[in-house]
């Protein structure tokens, strides 16, 4: 079994474009990661992930605070370097399937009270498409307009972000994403904090994407209900605990082994590598 | 003595460039601040100071001349340049974090330029009047050329920002975003700095290394209470910008001895002041007369809830009597509201001019019929909510009455409808009962014993 490890900073990789990940991955899965490590100032937080995302599955990823579950989006859209591993997107590396991927980040992530309308925000999923100095045309403002509208914020497009409640914040990061019309879809926790409506929404539509045929990773924030929303769950805490189908997955052991205490020495090591420093 | 201001074309020319530089700023300043650099930016244009002495002395040891101007500029960019760079440096390579390492290349640089300035003047007493003038301002030295120069500058600074005006919109509201559709968020940025550099080294001759930073955040934070929307902000900002540049360059020629670029950041300050109470977007003038009004609404809804209620329970006595005004003192009082005093007046004054309430006989308050719709729909509000929150949301009906007395004054129709079918009232219209003791004073304005014993919720139609 060949295994492409290959240890650097940035995205150092050793063999690249067009190479086999390996018989254990699926070249069909929407999403491929093979034997992923990111290190935060050289402390380790994500250990030799390995998981496959079937295509046109709604996936819920879960586990405890810190357990990388942020982290290991960013790693897959390169935004932060990993020490090693390799991610395949639809079969292609990323640079080339960067088209196909949306990314939903935290609502955190924002200063909400920055001048800018809610029709304006969902125009910039669209400026990956329209490219550098060209200016946002009428046509791009329709189709952010049609995608308010898919999460039910037509009215609400010149609406200054400021005075949007949680749950219509979501909402508009939701259609920012739904405007890239992408393949696969990355969400960081849509869920949080969200009026009961909203979440009720934003699934809806999440269920009707998986309908024709999108993918969605979906870090979820609520372990209760993360049974009720998605088909395939992974567990995840610094490594991958397990993954698969719901039912197979979600058992009281496998819950023990992700929330219930870490694997000390697996953090001992980790904090060890980091005091040793050296690495960014 | 504006008109013989206006008349001299060396004034002109100042004006003119003072003007454009302002804009330029303007524009720099909008994306500098909602990027969160404005410090950056301070320490960035501080660092030009060791870069324009050093090209003094290169200047007269090569005999290329240490007052050459372009020289001088060409070592201010590079001065800054080597600001920026050291911040990045010490970001990477250190675990200082970024307000102390701007504060420490801010505090370096500025320091070696002092000291290098104080050397030059040692050289010869004399020679180093002119370069503090890139310290301070002095835009009355500026010639056609330097108009010029800030011309060009002005104008690369609108081409860029027109060009990639949208990619700076994203840079500044979502770097995360930005990178997961592959863009790199270091070169932007670099584009914005350098767009900073350009504004603090042809800003140098007006307004001086350590003020022109403020002639970029000062118009930006005002044209931010004018407007919320970011293509609005920035043609604000430059407006204000070249209108302060303009207005400052005029009065610092009237005045020589006043270093210019104070007067003109003065003047920017003046417009931010004037724009934070009666700026349309946020000023404070129109939330405190939005706050005002408001508060005078709730004084006279909540009278006419008081009449109400005393009316309610005086229904044995002659109806249509009137409340004496001491009673509602007393029981807004008793129930620590807020219509004490003058308040109480006021709200009444008011109700009367809105012909909801009328003077009875001696010396009491009515409702009018207009009065007694509004109050008995306020009522209604008010205690379906407390059914609401009873029943509903299980709360002791002793603490139900503070929490209507506040949204009782925002409850929309459609809100009220649903809370309506939601206790399977009939209608919103008719007021319940109240589902508590309403607090009395009794004789002798002493405090009532309370008796939370509920009534039950019961539609009472009349």
């Amino acid at each position: 079994m060949r295994r492409d490890t290959a240890h650097g900073r940035d995205s150092g990789l050793g063999p690249s474009s067009g190479a086999e990940l390996g018989a254990e991955h699926s070249p069909d899965a929407a999403l491929c990661i093979h034997d992923l490590s990111v290190a935060y100032r050289g402390q380790p937080v994500l250990w030799d992930v390995d998981l496959d995302i079937p295509r046109g599955s709604l996936v819920g990823l879960v586990g405890p605070n810190g357990a990388g579950k942020s982290t290991l989006l960013r790693a897959v859209l390169e935004m932060i370097p990993r020490l090693s591993g390799e991610i395949r997107v639809l079969g292609r590396p990323l640079r080339e399937a960067r088209r196909s991927i949306a990314y939903v980040p935290q609502r955190e992530s924002v200063d909400w009270d920055f001048p800018v309308r809610v029709l304006d925000v969902v125009a910039m999923g669209l400026y990956g498409r329209i490219g550098w100095f060209r200016r946002v045309r009428r046509q791009h403002r329709a189709l952010a307009l049609e995608a308010l509208d898919r999460v039910g914020m037509a009215d609400l497009a010149e609406r200054q972000i400021s005075q949007l409640s949680g749950g219509q914040q979501q909402r508009t990061f939701l259609a920012r994403a739904l405007v890239q019309d992408a393949e696969l879809s990355l969400l960081d926790e849509p869920l949080a904090a969200v009026d009961a409506a909203t979440e009720e929404a934003i699934v809806g539509i999440l269920r009707e994407l998986r309908s024709r045929g999108r993918t969605m990773l979906v870090v979820h924030h609520d372990l209760p209900t993360a049974p009720l929303y998605f088909d395939r769950i992974v567990l995840l805490n610094q490594r991958v605990v397990a993954e698969g189908p719901t039912a197979t997955v979600f058992t009281a052991e496998n819950l023990r082994r992700t929330y219930g205490g870490s694997l000390t020495i697996l953090s001992d090591a980790a904090a060890a590598l980091g005091a040793r420093g050296g690495m960014p | 003595m504006i008109a013989a201001l206006a008349g001299d074309h060396n004034v002109r020319v100042v004006v003119l460039g003072a003007a454009m530089l302002g804009g330029a700023c303007g524009i720099v300043g909008t994306f500098l601040t909602l990027r969160r650099r404005a410090l950056v930016g301070d320490a960035l244009s501080h660092a030009a100071l060791p870069g324009i002495a050093l090209a003094f002395l290169v200047g007269t040891a090569t005999r290329f001349g240490g007052k050459s101007p372009l020289l001088l500029l060409l070592g201010g960019a590079l001065g800054a340049i080597a600001g920026v760079g050291a911040m990045l440096l010490l970001r990477r390579a250190s675990r200082l974090r970024d307000d102390a390492i701007v504060a420490a290349v801010l505090s370096v640089f500025f320091g070696a330029g002092i000291v290098l300035l104080s050397v030059i003047q040692g050289m010869r007493s004399g020679h180093a009047a002119g370069l503090e003038s890139f310290i301070y301002g002095r835009a009355a030295a500026m010639v056609a050329a330097d108009a010029w120069m800030l011309a060009i500058a002005a104008g690369t600074v609108v081409l860029v920002a027109v060009l990639l005006s949208k990619e700076l919109r994203l840079l500044c509201f979502d770097e995360e975003f930005s990178k997961s559709i592959g863009w790199r968020p270091g070169v932007l940025d670099g584009v914005l700095m350098a767009l900073v550099t350009i504004v603090t080294v042809a800003g140098m001759q007006a307004v001086g290394l350590i003020l022109v930073v403020a002639l970029q955040v000062i118009p930006a934070a005002a044209a931010r209470c004018w407007s919320d929307r970011l293509s609005h902000c920035v043609a604000i900002a430059a407006a204000i910008g070249a209108a302060s540049g303009a207005v400052g360059a005029v009065v610092s020629a009237a005045a020589p001895a006043w270093p210019s670029g104070a007067v003109i950041v003065l003047v920017a300050a003046a417009c931010l002041l004037v724009s934070l109470v009666f700026g349309s977007a946020r000023g404070a003038c129109w939330r405190w007369i939005a706050h005002w009004r408001s508060t005078r609404r709730v004084a006279v809804e909540h009278l006419l809830r008081t009449l109400y209620e005393l009316e309610e329970a005086a229904s044995t006595e002659a109806p249509g009597e009137g409340v004496a005004y001491a009673t509602i003192a007393a029981t807004r009082r008793f129930r620590g509201g807020e219509l004490r005093g003058g308040g109480l007046h006021a709200a009444i004054r008011r109700a009367r001019r809105l012909g909801l309430v009328r003077s009875g006989a001696a010396d009491t308050i009515v409702l009018t019929s207009a009065g007694r719709l509004e109050s008995e729909q306020l009522t209604a509000r008010h205690r379906l909510w407390e059914h609401y929150l009873i029943e509903r949301a299980g709360i002791a009906p002793t603490h139900v009455d503070r929490s209507a007395d506040l949204v009782e004054h925002v409850l929309s129709p459609e809100l009220l409808a649903r809370v309506a079918r939601s206790l399977g009232a009939a209608t919103a219209a008719a007021a319940p009962s109240s589902p508590h003791q309403i607090e009395r004073p009794d004789a002798s304005m002493r405090s009532a014993p309370r008796d939370p014993r509920p009534a039950p919720p019961r539609d009472d139609p009349r």
